[in-house]
């Protein structure tokens, strides 16, 4: 029965790396840019809801209301600045850009928030869980998590494919001259995909601060690592294979840490690389000419 | 250069005296033109002669280095690409582009995003080209080139340009197929559209313009009415062969 609530509990956690990983592939899908600080961002977030939790006093529960469409402004605000001003250059540009805002972001933090971890304290909501049998127990905020990284994931889907921008958006990334010929300003086009990028990495970092505690570095050292492997797993392209990618590498993980406490990163890492080796367009890519 | 007062006789597009580089190299040199509303003004010359150079730069995708272009005598130089769609100028790229990965009819949803008030919807396109209808749920990458090649003249129509800018529409297909597509031309005309094409099938060209424009490494060396132009003076000016024009020295016929 333990294996049994290791597979739930990595299915559950799965939903929460889909989330930190779709901003992260819309992102390279959109404008090819591979943004190196996508962890920090989650993780600046986290921070940036401590302090709006401070100042408002709003439930820590509620503070996405706050953070994700600053946080959307933000990355709307990033993209048509800093990563488009990479983007005139070249692309291979934007990825020594973003490492360098990765840096200054960790950096920023450690002088100002200090190395310490914190959390964001949801109260008792952290330990409410269900209790299945005497194997099984799925924590509630896990469970929460799940549903709304589900959610997100199936609307974000839904607005690229049925909404007049979400089909900007497919345009722009087909083909950025074409687009413009059809009267689509592309740099407009790419704020919205980064404000999207920047809001769903928020509540993912918020999401992660309810459920375990961060620091500084955390972004780099694990978040950004699980984004990437849960799109490298599941394929670019598409948020389907985003969100079977971050289950998948959350199963593998809860599997490999019940076999022993030290192997859940590894786990996870080789089934990573195993992907890469036998089908390296991702489980449910299309093999592309690209 | 810029700036003078209109001239060209209530010309709907004008060109003057522009000069495109790219780096180093002069693709470019000093080219007028004046398209006057519901003509089919073509562009003709060998590869490499800066025709496509000359539709992208009137499209905003190269930056002239000198050099106006005007739509009703308003320059729109400094405008952006996406911009000049706004102001009524919409080409079709060569090589098509379509968005492989969107539908037929989101190809068209896109390219009537920005549409200017006009007679072109997308059924309109479908009444044009009846095969679309059927297929509309198709992915655009998915065409032939022929099917693409009316796709994409489908995208440019539902934007509602006045002045419609064609590049290499033959390239790639076959000549039945480049007949039908040029079949529907004056019903484009018909709907009020001017259009401004580069074709490197001069027989092709002779037969549906109006007005025709030989470039050669950049420079006019021809150009008029195809009644006027004679297969002589028209080879003469594709090839450059030495007597028949000097570089530069652009022959107007009577008009």
């Amino acid at each position: 029965m333990s294996w049994v609530n290791a597979i739930i509990q990595g299915i559950l956690i799965g939903g929460l790396y889909a989330l930190f990983a779709c901003g992260l592939s819309l992102m390279f899908g959109v404008m090819k840019v591979i943004n190196l600080a996508h962890g920090d961002l989650a993780v600046v977030a986290a921070y940036t809801a401590l302090g709006v939790i401070t100042i408002t006093h709003v439930p820590a529960v509620w503070s996405f209301i706050l953070v994700v469409p600053i946080f959307a402004v933000l990355g709307y605000v990033v993209q048509r600045t800093l990563i488009q001003a990479a983007l005139d250059r070249s692309v291979l540009t934007t990825l020594l850009v973003t490492f360098g805002l990765s840096v200054v972001i960790e950096n920023a933090l450690l002088q100002f928030a200090s190395a310490d971890s914190h959390s964001l304290d949801i109260g008792p909501l952290v330990s409410d869980s269900i209790q299945i049998g005497s194997q099984i127990s799925i924590a509630w905020l896990l469970l929460v998590i799940f549903v709304v990284a589900v959610v997100v994931l199936l609307g974000l889907q839904y607005f690229l494919s049925s909404s007049r921008q979400g089909r900007l958006i497919r345009a722009v990334a087909d083909d950025q001259e074409a687009a413009q010929l059809s009267g689509a300003d592309y740099r407009h086009v790419f704020g919205i995909a980064g404000a999207i990028a920047f809001g769903t990495v928020a509540l993912a970092g918020l999401a992660f601060g309810m459920y375990s505690s961060f620091d500084p570095t955390i972004g780099t050292d694990q978040l950004l690592l699980f984004a990437f492997e849960a799109v490298v797993i599941g394929g670019l392209g598409s948020l389907w294979g985003t969100l079977v990618g971050g289950i998948l590498l959350g199963v593998v993980q809860q599997i490999g840490a019940q076999i022993g406490p030290s192997n859940q990163i590894l786990a996870g890492q080789l089934v990573f690389l195993l992907i890469l080796v036998i089908r390296p367009q991702g489980l449910t890519a299309r093999r592309s000419t690209a | 250069m810029t700036g003078g007062p209109v001239t060209g006789g209530g010309a709907l597009l004008e060109v003057r005296d522009l000069t495109v580089h790219h780096g180093q190299l002069r693709a470019l040199h000093q080219v007028s033109l004046a398209v006057a509303p519901g003509e089919v003004y073509a562009m003709i010359g060998a590869n490499g002669a800066g025709k496509s150079t000359l539709l992208r730069s009137i499209a905003g995708l190269h930056m002239p280095t000198s050099g106006s272009i005007l739509l009703e005598g308003q320059d729109l130089v400094r405008l952006r690409p996406e911009k000049r769609v706004a102001a009524g100028i919409v080409m079709v790229p060569e090589g098509r582009r379509l968005f492989p990965s969107l539908t037929v009819e989101e190809n068209l949803q896109v390219g009537a995003s920005y549409a200017r008030p006009g007679p072109w919807r997308i059924e309109g396109v479908y009444d044009l080209f009846p095969w679309m209808r059927d297929r509309r749920g198709q992915l655009a990458g998915q065409l032939s080139g022929g099917e693409q090649q009316s796709v994409a003249i489908g995208r440019a129509l539902v934007a509602n340009p006045r002045v419609l800018l064609l590049d290499e529409l033959s390239l790639g297909l076959a000549p039945a197929v480049v007949r039908r597509i040029y079949q529907t031309l004056p019903e484009l005309l018909a709907s009020g559209l001017t259009v401004l094409l580069v074709e490197q099938d001069v027989s092709q060209a002779l037969r549906i313009a109006s007005h025709i424009h030989c470039l050669l490494e950049g420079q006019t060396t021809l150009q008029g009415p195809p009644g006027d132009l004679t297969a002589e003076e028209i080879e003469g000016a594709y090839f450059g062969l030495a007597g028949v024009n000097g570089p530069g020295g652009g022959r107007e016929a009577p008009a």
